[in-house]
């Protein structure tokens, strides 16, 4: 294996990772707040065919990211009103919200099915870019990779140094008790599925607008759903969220250049690595049950109203 | 007189269960796996249902569902169709095979057509098409145009159909550049764009300068746009998506097939056949070409396209050898159909893996 296919797998690592970790760190943050959004699906594929339709139109791909994460926001208040206010089951809602999701893309994509658009450039830092093996990964990327390094610590700081981290947290472990001390429970879990819905959006905007430029019914095929798996098996930390979207990412391409390579293992064998690996790793992380449970937000997908 | 009213309804009985008896107007129906699209498997059905609807005018009309679960959901579906009074019904998915059997039993004066399977009945016909006749023919195309030897092959899972399609393109491939590779990489998935994405874009990381696919996104040809490479589309066109990088397509083309069993129906001459048509009913064929392709390529995938379609020349001709170097068609001898349909090898110069 050469330098240059180490680096193309690392570049390719990196991109294959990114809509999972931007989908799971929104749904941590939403976890967080004590609500389990299972809609992540359905709201990225809302995104990706909003996103792609205001792209094609504007020929801007700053409106379309924006149009996309809009778009989550906007499916995610529905799932806010009937989980939050209506105090509907979570998890029906979230599911319902998939299904939802991946009809209703289908039918405002119809007409855009076969059409493709200007892919996001890439994004290069400068000389940076042309250190050996890490420059063309870390430095050569497009916009919306580094946006999620960003958002990456912000959130990290968010939760270990500003109040409203805390006041997430305090909504998720125990809402009862936070409402009683005057934190307005019901807006912040709102803001953290609005959080979790730009998220999801964007993540559907990056695979409809960077990685492959084109919208095809049900293109998010399933990444909605390992990103919530990821969730749980980071235990609700994000640095061992984006170990996880990358580590599958990594997996993803292994399977593939495995096989360009002509190693001889059983490609159904590759294919299951990417979810093998995984969870191996994150399992052997949280081992641990007694700390798993002190992650884990103690009132996660339980209803909870003022009145009650 | 009693005599005489029964022996006409059986006539009668015997006539219309034969077919044998002309229509002014009938109904055909359709029933596709996946949504009508722009481009794919079920576009070209329905292209071709189009097709139909354009050619007979108000004689017939037509019907079509579309995204329909293989199994169950489907023999609902077809029964409903049959139920409606339609006269003709194309079942386009392999999985449609046993409701469409079950259907067509209880509805003995209803044509059935099924795609791809092979379970034939009195009144339900099955055809295809030999989809590898044109994987042969661009395979020479990208061999032409390939500057590092090696084809990158997106391939979905490892079915006879797809074997003989990555085989076919590596025989095409090989008879311009005997020393050439096809690598193949296995997606374990009809439709999953950023996985086609990916293995293309390792492909081309290991020095495939021409990818093809037998999957049914678009992607791979993205890729190889990105990467200014060539690429081969499958299924219909795909130029939309690579102006460059899109040599051609594999296409599967059903408007005069379905023409003519409609045709049929009206005049009611219908009989069940199994129908595996190649490049001489064009039923599959090479979509537009590129402008780059020089014309003396050109010509000589047409000379091969003539060759192919009278039969003088076999894609899959003997000697045949697999990767392993065991001769599969001994020089000289032109494999059956029957061993075609269960190709179960990779031939000699493809690189990967069966499964």
């Amino acid at each position: 294996m050469d330098l240059d296919l180490i680096t193309n797998i690392l570049y390719a690592t990196i991109r294959t990772g990114t809509p999972l970790l931007l989908v799971a760190l929104g749904e941590m943050v939403c976890e967080k707040s004590g609500v389990l959004n299972l809609g992540q699906e359905g709201m990225m594929l809302l995104g990706a065919v909003a996103g792609f339709i205001a792209m094609y139109h504007c020929d801007s791909l700053f409106i379309g990211f924006a149009v996309a994460a809009l778009t989550g926001v906007l499916i995610s208040l529905l799932f806010g009103f009937i989980a939050l206010n209506l105090n509907a089951s979570q998890v029906a809602t979230g599911l319902a919200l998939t299904i939802f999701g991946t009809g209703l893309s289908a039918f405002l994509g119809a007409d855009y099915e076969g059409k493709t658009v200007e892919a996001l450039p890439e994004l290069a830092l400068g000389a940076l870019k042309d250190i050996p093996l890490i420059g063309k990964p870390l430095f050569a990327q497009d916009a919306i990779v580094y946006f999620s390094w960003v958002l990456v610590v912000v959130v990290y700081l968010f939760f270990k140094h500003h109040r409203g981290g805390l006041a997430i947290r305090a909504a998720g472990e125990n809402p009862e008790v936070g409402s009683s001390l005057g934190l307005p429970v019901m807006r912040i879990r709102y803001l953290a599925v609005m959080f979790g819905g730009a998220c999801a959006g964007l993540a559907g905007g990056y695979l409809s607008m960077a990685y492959t430029p084109l919208w095809t019914e049900n293109m998010t095929a399933g990444r909605g759903w390992i990103a919530l798996a990821l969730v749980v098996f980071a235990s609700w930390r994000i640095e061992r969220v984006m170990l996880g979207a990358y580590l599958f990412g990594f997996a993803s391409i292994m399977h593939l250049v495995a096989q360009g390579l002509g190693l001889s293992i059983d490609s159904n064998l590759l294919a299951m690595l990417p979810y093998v690996a995984t969870l191996v790793v994150l399992v052997m992380l949280s081992k641990d049950k007694e700390r798993l449970k002190l992650f884990e937000p103690m009132s996660l997908a339980k209803p909870w109203h003022r009145n009650n | 007189m009693k005599h005489l009213v029964k022996t006409l309804a059986m006539s009668l009985a015997l006539t219309t269960s034969l077919g044998a008896i002309a229509k002014d107007t009938i109904k055909v129906g359709f029933v596709y796996v996946s949504p009508t699209g722009e481009a794919g498997w079920t576009y070209t059905h329905d292209e071709a249902r189009k097709h139909v609807e354009k050619k007979f005018g108000d004689k017939v009309s037509t019907t079509y569902v579309e995204s329909v679960a293989e199994g169950a959901d489907s023999e609902r579906v077809i029964r409903q169709l049959a139920k409606k009074g339609h006269d003709l019904i194309f079942t386009t998915s392999f999985g449609y095979m046993n409701p469409t059997i079950k259907v067509a039993k209880r509805y003995p004066n209803i044509k059935f057509e099924h795609a791809t399977g092979y379970k034939q009945a009195k009144n339900v016909g099955v055809y295809f098409d030999r989809m590898y006749e044109s994987r042969y023919l661009s395979g020479v195309i990208a061999a032409h145009m390939s500057k590092s030897n090696i084809a990158g092959f997106v391939a979905s899972f490892p079915i006879p159909e797809v074997l003989r399609s990555i085989n076919a393109f590596t025989l095409g491939f090989k008879s311009v550049k005997p020393d050439a590779k096809v690598k193949v990489v296995w997606v374990n998935s009809w439709f999953d764009p950023g996985k086609e994405r990916e293995a293309s874009d390792s492909l081309i990381d290991q020095g495939a300068d021409v990818i093809t696919q037998h999957t049914d996104s678009p992607a791979p040809v993205q890729a190889a746009e990105a990467a200014g490479i060539y690429a081969i589309g499958s299924h219909s066109d795909m130029s939309e998506y690579g102006k460059n990088a899109h040599l051609t397509a594999v296409i599967h083309n059903f408007n005069e097939f379905y023409e003519q069993r409609v045709q049929e129906v009206l005049d009611g001459t219908w009989q069940s056949e199994n129908v595996w048509g190649g490049l001489n009913t064009g039923m599959t064929r090479l979509g537009e070409f590129n402008e780059v392709i020089p014309e003396n390529v050109i010509a000589d995938v047409e000379v091969l396209t003539t060759k192919i379609a009278s039969g003088e020349l076999h894609p899959f001709a003997g000697p045949l050898k697999n990767q392993a170097g065991e001769i599969m068609v001994p020089a000289g001898e032109i494999p059956q159909d029957s061993e075609l349909l269960k190709m179960n090898y990779l031939v000699d110069g493809v690189e990967g893996k069966l499964n």
